[in-house]
């Protein structure tokens, strides 16, 4: 990409074109330690996305018994024992949040790891090629072949075919397991087979296996230079500690074929490890070249490192000519110091420490998250109403929230005007000093309640009134307040 | 484009040939997948322009081959609502009117309802939280008129007062003053005497026997001898501590002058049964239904 051009070159062409085409890259295989660390983050990632939505968890009776499930048409949300409510979603923000600043720690750790492991861009790409090295053959094959597709014979034919199909088939099972986590996923798979899943379900589906066959089987690596935000963004968060994948031109440079070398140390010259043997570029996903230094096509995936290794071990040489570094490292070393790596720093320190914040406080906020609350809004209009006998009423909607799987008695007490009785309109209850409602599981009641206190025993304008609610099997209360208004 | 291509040895990229204050723009050309999406985008919209209505003409616009409205959209949403509606509408048709407060769904969906109707319908007069005015009921009191049990709130809604429907509420205070029957110091006297029933002050040197043997005479035959009133003729209760128009010597004066009668229209055959039953509910609940 950012190889040196002669300008002789460019002056045939007029002033270059407007735009280019995709530069095909051909990945050829490699094993190592990092391609070992891929293939087993891959199959996790995978494995937990295909998978999850068939784990089961008991939540009792009627209540969907899914592990994670996005339950849109009953507004709940349930991750294994979490059941959060729609008034609940700043849980999410808290998740973001903390999400947001793990990517910004590992960035200052070791840089693109996201980008480079985790993110599916790069996941189900590296397993579209995969399928591709399988069937295709490896690097030298493909492009062999690729050369050749004006004279396709029918063995290219089927092998593309085959290729397809199965590129296919994963991007189909990658929208079949979206839907999954919307609807029971048993009772959902069932349906698509027999064909009887809801319109939506297909839809989503298609849409999605469209997506995967496009982005992972042909805009790969482009969405990584040209569509994603996150390079750009990574380029601010980086700082000189990072561990980057790295060419340490101080031990690569200058590079000098095997042979030559040899021949140059014999004479006790000195030349570089690097054999410029463009192994390297070779397994490159995104056809960069390393040793031009850090750039934003550069998705750190590690691949290069194995190559270079084997490369490396193969000759009998030092290993790690790429690795993770940094250029204060290359520069210590140039200097005739000894590497140091710094982990804790003051922007890993701030990191950690905000993702404790966050982790701490939501922690907080689910463990002491209520299951039974109240909610009270005063009547606007009227505020207050006088009675024939010149006491003094006001009314309030109530809301309760029973997020407990099952029903629930409550009772109703009210403090603050003197002498204030209360009633709740539709409810005759055995004791009207103290209305008591059947709450039913896991959803709201609305509730008219009004307050009646004599005028002459609330001479103020205005005195607080709070709303206590109590069940009366486990002794949970929750309480709000409002006010009681004299005309 | 550029004048000249020129070369940028630092980045080994082409430039553009542009140049400001000695910095010079490298040529990145956009990827060519990029400029495709871009001319398809372009064909997306002539091809949007041809099936979805989309430009306008002097007096209407072009409607495109799938003659899309979103005005009939929400003709068919709409439609579409009133049915759910209708269903529930049935069941709470079907629903004895002392059982729908019984029940939580029946009592949601009544109250629901009767907010909006009353909303359209009766709050220029009650006010939107049927809190009344001077002449227009508070419903929100447990003082009625024509009685306050659900049966009788129905009654009143489908039928007003003095609305001019047969069975509408008819009975109305009589103007004594206008029609010569008592004389301006009887008025007076009689007005004093109503303000001390409910224990409110009186004029000096007003004669309470005098007011009394007027009320008993004139006021009795509709407010009763107790003066509690009687709601078989709308008659209110002049013992506690509601007043419609007001409880200050001169409005009373003014309503035993002039006589007063409200006038509350009729709402059977302009809203459907279940409505009415609806909104018979909702004004039970709110607070000082019998």
């Amino acid at each position: 990409m950012n190889k040196p051009v002669n300008p002789i070159d460019l002056q045939l062409e007029d002033d270059g074109p407007l735009y280019v085409a995709q530069k095909k890259v051909y990945p050829q295989s490699v094993s190592g330690t990092f391609r070992r660390i891929k293939w087993g983050l891959m199959a996790f990632c995978l494995g937990v996305y295909y998978l999850l939505p068939f784990v089961r968890w008991n939540r009792g009776l009627g209540a969907p018994d899914q592990a994670v499930l996005v339950d849109l048409p009953n507004s709940r949300f349930y991750f294994f024992f979490i059941e959060l409510w729609p008034q609940e979603v700043y849980y999410f923000t808290g998740l973001l949040i903390v999400a947001a600043i793990t990517l910004f720690l590992m960035n200052s750790l070791g840089g693109r790891i996201w980008c480079g492991y985790l993110c599916p861009q790069t996941v189900w790409t590296d397993l579209f090629y995969a399928v591709e090295r399988l069937i295709e053959g490896d690097r030298r094959e493909r492009m062999r072949k690729n050369a050749a597709r004006g004279t396709m014979k029918l063995q290219r034919f089927s092998e593309l075919l085959l290729k397809h199909s199965i590129w296919l088939m994963i991007a189909w099972w990658t929208g079949g397991a979206w839907v999954l986590y919307f609807n029971d996923a048993p009772t959902l798979v069932k349906q698509l087979v027999t064909f009887q899943a809801p319109m939506l379900a297909y839809i989503w589906i298609t849409i999605l296996t469209a997506t995967t066959y496009l982005l992972a089987g042909f805009m790969r690596e482009q969405v990584c230079v040209y569509m994603c935000p996150w390079p750009r963004i990574q380029a601010a968060l980086t700082d000189e500690w990072a561990l980057n994948v790295t060419y340490k031109y101080d031990h690569g440079e200058k590079r000098t074929s095997l042979k030559k070398a040899n021949e140059l140390r014999a004479l006790g010259e000195s030349v570089g490890d690097c054999i410029d043997c463009y192994q390297c570029v070779a397994v490159c996903p995104t056809g960069i070249d390393i040793r031009d230094g850090a750039q934003l096509d550069c998705i750190q995936c590690g691949l290069c490192i194995d190559a270079c290794d084997t490369v490396m071990t193969k000759i009998g040489r030092e290993t790690r000519l790429i690795g993770y570094d940094n250029d204060i490292n290359i520069h210590r070393r140039q200097a005739g110091k000894p590497p140091i790596y710094r982990i804790v720093r003051p922007r890993t320190v701030v990191y950690s420490a905000m993702i404790a914040c966050v982790g701490a406080f939501m922690l907080y906020a689910l463990l002491t998250r209520t299951l039974l609350d109240v909610n009270v809004l005063h009547d606007r209009n009227p505020v207050a109403v006088k009675l024939s006998d010149g006491s003094i009423r006001n009314a309030y909607t109530v809301r309760l929230l029973n997020k407990r799987g099952f029903d629930r008695v409550i009772a109703i007490d009210i403090d603050g005007p003197v002498n204030a009785t209360v009633h709740v309109v539709g409810v005759d209850s055995v004791t009207p000093e103290r209305p008591m409602i059947i709450l039913g599981r896991d959803q709201t009641t609305e509730l008219r309640v009004l307050v009646t206190a004599p005028a002459a025993n609330n001479p103020e304008k205005s005195v607080p009134v709070h709303f206590r609610i109590t069940d009366i099997g486990l002794g949970e209360v929750a309480s709000a307040t409002d006010n009681f208004v004299t005309p | 484009m550029a004048e000249h291509s020129d070369f940028d040895q630092v980045s080994g990229k082409t430039t553009t040939g542009h140049e400001w204050d000695g910095i010079k723009e490298l040529n990145t050309p956009l990827p060519r997948w990029w400029v495709i999406t871009f001319y398809l985008t372009i064909v997306w919209a002539i091809g949007y322009w041809i099936v979805y209505p989309a430009w306008p003409l002097l007096w209407s616009h072009t409607t495109g081959v799938l003659n899309y409205s979103s005005r009939a959209d929400v003709a068919v949403e709409l439609a579409n609502l009133e049915k759910i509606r209708g269903d529930k509408m049935v069941a709470l048709g079907a629903a004895p009117l002392a059982e729908i407060e019984k029940d939580p769904a029946l009592l949601a969906l009544a109250r629901a309802r009767g907010k909006t109707v009353f909303g359209d319908n009766c709050a220029p007069c009650h006010g939107s939280g049927g809190a009344g005015a001077k002449g227009y009921p508070n419903l929100n009191d447990d003082e009625w008129l024509w009685g306050g049990s659900l049966d009788q709130i129905m009654q009143t809604i489908q039928f007003g007062v003095r609305s001019g429907h047969p069975k509408a509420h008819e009975n109305a205070m009589l103007a004594f003053g206008k029609d010569g029957v008592l004389k301006k110091d009887q008025i007076v006297t009689v007005a004093n005497y109503v303000r001390s029933l409910s224990g409110l002050s009186t004029s000096p040197g007003y004669n309470k026997s005098a007011g009394a043997k007027i009320f008993a005479d004139n006021c009795a035959a509709c407010h009763g001898d107790n003066a509690k009133g009687n709601q078989e003729l709308g008659a209110p209760d002049l013992t506690d501590k509601i007043w419609l128009y007001g409880s200050d010597e001169a409005t009373l004066i003014e309503t035993i002058s002039n006589g007063r009668a409200g006038v509350m229209p009729t709402w059977v055959g302009r809203l459907d049964p279940p409505t009415i039953k609806a909104l018979a509910v909702y004004v039970h609940s709110l607070g000082g239904g019998k």
